[in-house]
């Protein structure tokens, strides 16, 4: 039954030394089975080695997918799992946080999954501030089956079922994500395994609606979609690696940077009378979106490519606020009497 | 100040077992108000009691037109009645559009009452009426009383703080108080209700109580009417009674079931006509712990039900045909992972977005095939605006015990339908609580032997952690199999755990003789007409019973017994057919159909007509 008093139970370092579980807990016994060398092995991993940081008991955590090559990896997490339909993985999580506000709920999902058949759902959950981890892995391609444009697809991108390139002009993700009012926003990257796991990390102690881009490899359908910018050689200066409270500063050598001209971002090289006084300082939990907002609309080759949280603000969840309305209610009015209510309104008596 | 004690002078009172009564006006006029009023002092009185609000999908369609005409018809009587009668006995029209959309349905020698007033030039043309049918003679087959509604209650509304328009908008009181004059109804459970309703309004209040109390006095005091008549009160079992309509009782009956299965209930649902009271009422009961989703759309509503299922709660969605076509999906996967989830369907008429506001019992086989595979789930249906009660409990009785997503189909019809129901003490009620699945070791796909349900093993159950999901299940492990004898095991296993709620649920049993020449085989909110036309056959000395199945996935395991036990079956339904294919399918029994999709319920006379015709009366 519902745990109405403990809430989410203990996510803190402290509770995690408490209950002293490790990556091996969290690997179930299914065989993994996606193909060999894609990036899904590697947020697979990055997941399992960051659940035991949060002192959650296994049996109180889920994962819940919709239909995708992502969809699988509730398989693999020895934990509570649900692989339901195409797009609607975010419907049974909040239906489920409902039913138990205490448990700690992931999605899984896909560019597919979440951006084209699922979208409503992204929009509403995120919006009303579900305390739900979406996780969006981002191969830019239909992979499970087998090759179609995906809304993140580049436009003119020859697939199976573009072949003459795609007419369709792709979405960012995370710009959705901000103008749904997701309170957690951030993106990674499968390959920058160091940093996806802090990600994830950070997403699992947030409370609310969590929405986490993770820039993924299809090795099959679509390989090497973000290589240009992802790669060890190049990721430095071409990525931006935010740190909240900081100047944004990447390159290297740390010698290019992020300023605001008018409106509009703009690299500048530091020295000549450029630095880091001059360029933009990143804030996480910025009240106002825009900074998050200009941060999702850039990409490569024109800008670094932004990773780390983009936002991350607190608010009342979905959840509190409907258990508020519930206690509320009841002590207002009192716990509900079945017989009253039944008997409610004009009534007479038959004798006989 | 005039009551309703004063001496009726000069006026005959008749007495009558039952009197129908349908008010008609524009959807601006309160008629739906008007209708409730009515019916609920008429409840209180003691009079058994059926209505059928019958009003457009527009909330405002333009003023005085055709389109915009709502109705309201309720029957009452001094006996047991099933149905709010064929034909109305009074039809009070507010305007001539009402009159003109109404007025074939009013037998000869009919009561018509008008608001005289609404019957100006402009008015006459937007109805479509060339002459002022009150004064060309076309209505002398009626006993017609032409009353200047609007006058008379403005007058009695004079020096209100009001506008004129806010003035005419509290003339359906006046016509409610000449109505309660007519037929002997106390105006006090309306006073009631005004000084309730309006108590921050407090000029509103005044204006509808002088408005209902000059309706009244014009009764008493014009020499128009001769005659008043008095319907006393039915005979009805002992116990405490409320007016309740079937919306009311399906949300009061999940709060029930939640309650005796010790689970919180969580309702995941969409607007949509005619089920959002559902939600209205649901979203109501928080102090019981109720937990309403208002979700972005159907899919969403039920993928939230699925999701607080697996969670642990009583799940809940409702909606009518075109959201649940749009839940279909869902509700496979709902068969599939085998959890316990109640998808109400308020059907209307169709197909697509049809009539809204109208009845039909069109999705029987869209609840039964209406997704990819075999794909079987329990159907249940209740037959009255009261039954929908004990249906929602059945319902989640057999979803939980069996652990499978049930459908239950009501209609337009039941929804906004009113009875008097007798209040069920707490302890009549079943005990429906199934325990969490918590010890090892732990198979998600093991099945209790006798009901082949699988274990509910929710979230935060230590040692328990499983995975579940769309794909085909191996059996008893419940990981995914793509084995071929594994699948054909598991559709039989899903069509046997079904099939077996046959031994759970009561016989079907016939109203009548139990051998004879005709069956009027039934289902859902026909059930009133059907079982009217069969009492007059009776009565008439035919050898006919009727039957009313509750349950239609599965059906009662004597059903073929029963429908072979008579030389013919009628089976009346608002559809073409649907419960006659499944009966010639399933038992090869050569079932008559009689099919009506008009939008409204079946009358008495339909049925009748069509029984005399299979008893060989034809001709008559």
């Amino acid at each position: 039954m519902t745990d109405k008093n403990g809430g989410q139970p203990a996510l803190s370092p402290e509770n995690a030394r408490v209950i002293e579980l490790t990556r091996k807990d969290f690997v179930s016994d299914q065989e993994v089975r996606w193909c060999p060398g894609c990036g899904d092995y590697s947020i697979l991993a990055q997941t399992q080695k960051t659940m035991p940081d949060f002192g959650v008991p296994k049996e109180n955590v889920v994962f819940i997918s919709g239909i995708g090559c992502s969809g699988r990896l509730p398989y693999y997490m020895n934990t509570y799992g649900f692989h339901s339909i195409h797009g609607r993985a975010p419907t049974l999580a909040t239906g489920l946080k409902l039913a138990n506000p205490s448990l700690m709920v992931w999605v899984v999902t896909g560019d597919g999954d979440a951006l084209s058949i699922g979208g409503n759902h992204i929009l509403h959950s995120m919006r009303r501030n579900v305390d739900i981890k979406v996780v969006m892995f981002n191969n830019r391609i239909y992979g499970l089956t087998k090759g179609q444009a995906s809304p993140t697809s580049e436009l003119g991108k020859k697939t199976k079922s573009s072949p003459a390139g795609t007419v369709d002009y792709p979405v960012q993700p995370l710009s959705i994500a901000l103008a749904a009012e997701a309170s957690f926003v951030a993106r990674s990257v499968d390959t920058h395994t160091e940093h996806l796991q802090e990600t994830l990390n950070k997403a699992g102690y947030h409370h609310g609606s969590v929405f986490v881009e993770v820039l993924q490899n299809c090795n099959i359908f679509n390989d090497g979609a973000y290589r240009e910018f992802t790669e060890r050689d190049v990721r430095e200066d071409r990525m931006l690696f935010l740190q909240d409270g900081q100047p944004m500063v990447f390159g290297k050598e740390h010698d290019k940077g992020i300023r605001l001209n008018g409106l509009h971002p703009e690299v500048v090289q530091l020295g000549n009378g450029i630095s880091e006084k001059d360029l933009l300082v990143h804030h996480e939990d910025a009240e106002d979106p825009y900074l998050a907002f200009m941060l999702s609309r850039m990409w490569w080759p024109q800008f670094p490519v932004p990773v780390g949280v983009l936002r991350r603000v607190e608010r009342a969840t979905h959840d509190q606020l409907v258990e508020g309305q519930i206690s509320d209610a009841i002590t207002r009015q009192g716990a509900g009497d079945l017989a009253k209510l039944l008997a409610s309104g004009e009534t007479w008596t038959v004798s006989r | 100040m005039t009551t309703e004690t004063l001496p009726r002078k000069d006026i005959n009172i008749q007495e009558l077992d039952r009197v129908t009564i349908r008010f008609a006006g524009d959807s601006g006029d309160g008629m739906q108000l008007t209708g409730n009023q009515f019916t609920r002092t008429t409840a209180v009185f003691g009079n058994d009691v059926s209505t059928l609000p019958d009003y457009p999908a527009e909330i405002r369609a333009p003023a005085g037109s055709l389109p915009g005409v709502s109705g309201f018809q309720i029957s009452f009587a001094s006996a047991d009645i099933y149905t709010p009668g064929d034909e109305p006995d009074v039809l009070v029209a507010m305007n001539p559009a009402a009159l003109r959309t109404n007025v074939g349905d009013l037998p000869a020698g009919g009561a018509l009452i008008v608001n005289s007033d609404a019957f100006s030039v402009n008015n006459l043309k937007k109805a479509g009426y060339e002459s002022n049918p009150l004064t060309d003679g076309s209505l002398k087959q009626y006993n017609v009383f032409d009353i200047p509604i609007s006058t008379l209650n403005a007058g009695a509304l004079e020096g209100l703080d009001m506008t004129a328009k806010q003035v005419d908008l509290s003339k359906n009181f006046f016509a409610l108080g000449l109505m309660f004059w007519l037929y002997e109804r106390s105006m006090e459970p309306t006073l009631r209700w005004i000084e309730q309703r309006f108590a921050a309004r407090p000029v509103i209040g005044e204006a509808n109580r002088r408005a209902l109390k000059a309706g009244y006095a014009f009764g008493e005091t014009t020499e128009m009417f001769h005659t008043t008549y008095k319907v006393p009160p039915a005979r009805l079992a002992p116990g405490t009674y409320r007016n309740i309509t079937g919306n009311e009782a399906t949300a009061l009956g999940f709060v029930a079931a939640a309650r005796l299965a010790g689970r919180d209930l969580v309702y995941g649902s969409y607007p949509i006509t005619p089920a959002s009271d559902i939600l209205h009422a649901l979203a109501s009961y928080k102090n019981f712990g109720v937990k309403t989703f208002q979700a972005e759309d159907e899919i969403a509503a039920i993928g939230s039900a699925i999701g607080a299922a697996y969670g642990g709660a009583l799940a809940l969605t409702a909606s009518s045909g075109p959201g649940i076509a749009l839940k279909s999906e869902a509700l496979n996967l709902a068969v599939m992972v085998e959890l316990p989830l109640v998808v109400v369907d308020v059907q209307r008429a169709g197909p697509s977005t049809g009539m809204p506001t109208k009845t039909e019992q069109g999705d029987l086989l869209m609840a039964m095939f209406g997704r990819n595979s075999d794909s079987p789930v329990p159907v249940v249906a209740p037959a009255t605006p009261g039954e929908c009660f004990e249906y929602a409990i059945e319902a989640a009785r057999l979803a939980l015990k069996y652990m499978t997503p049930v459908v239950y189909l009501s209609d337009a019809f039941l929804a906004n339908g009113a009875e008097p129901w007798r209040i069920p003490a707490l302890e009549e009620m079943p005990d429906i609580s199934i325990a969490n699945h918590t010890d090892r070791p732990f198979e998600p796909y093991a099945r209790d032997p006798h009901t082949l349900a699988r274990p509910w093993a929710v979230p935060g159950t230590p040692g328990l952690e499983h995975r579940i999901g769309g794909l085909e299940k191996a059996d008893v492990t419940g990981n995914v199999s793509y084995d071929p004898d594994n699948h054909h095991h598991m559709q039989l296993l899903r069509a046997q755990k079904v099939a077996g709620i046959a031994e759970d649920i009561p016989a079907l049993t016939a109203h009548g003789p139990q051998s004879g020449d005709l069956l009027i085989l039934g289902w859902g909110s026909t059930y009133g007409a059907i079982r009217s036309a069969t009492e007059r056959l009776q009565a008439e000395g035919w050898s006919v019973a009727h039957a009313h199945l509750r349950h239609l996935n599965p059906m009662p395991a004597n059903t073929e017994q029963v429908l072979r036990s008579y030389r013919k079956v009628l089976v009346p339904e608002i559809n073409l057919g649907q419960l006659s294919l499944l009966l010639r399918a399933r038992y090869l029994i050569d079932v008559v159909g009689l099919n009506r999709v008009r939008g409204k319920p079946f009358r008495i006379i339909d049925i009748k007509q069509a029984a005399e015709e299979l008893l060989g009366r034809n001709g008559k």
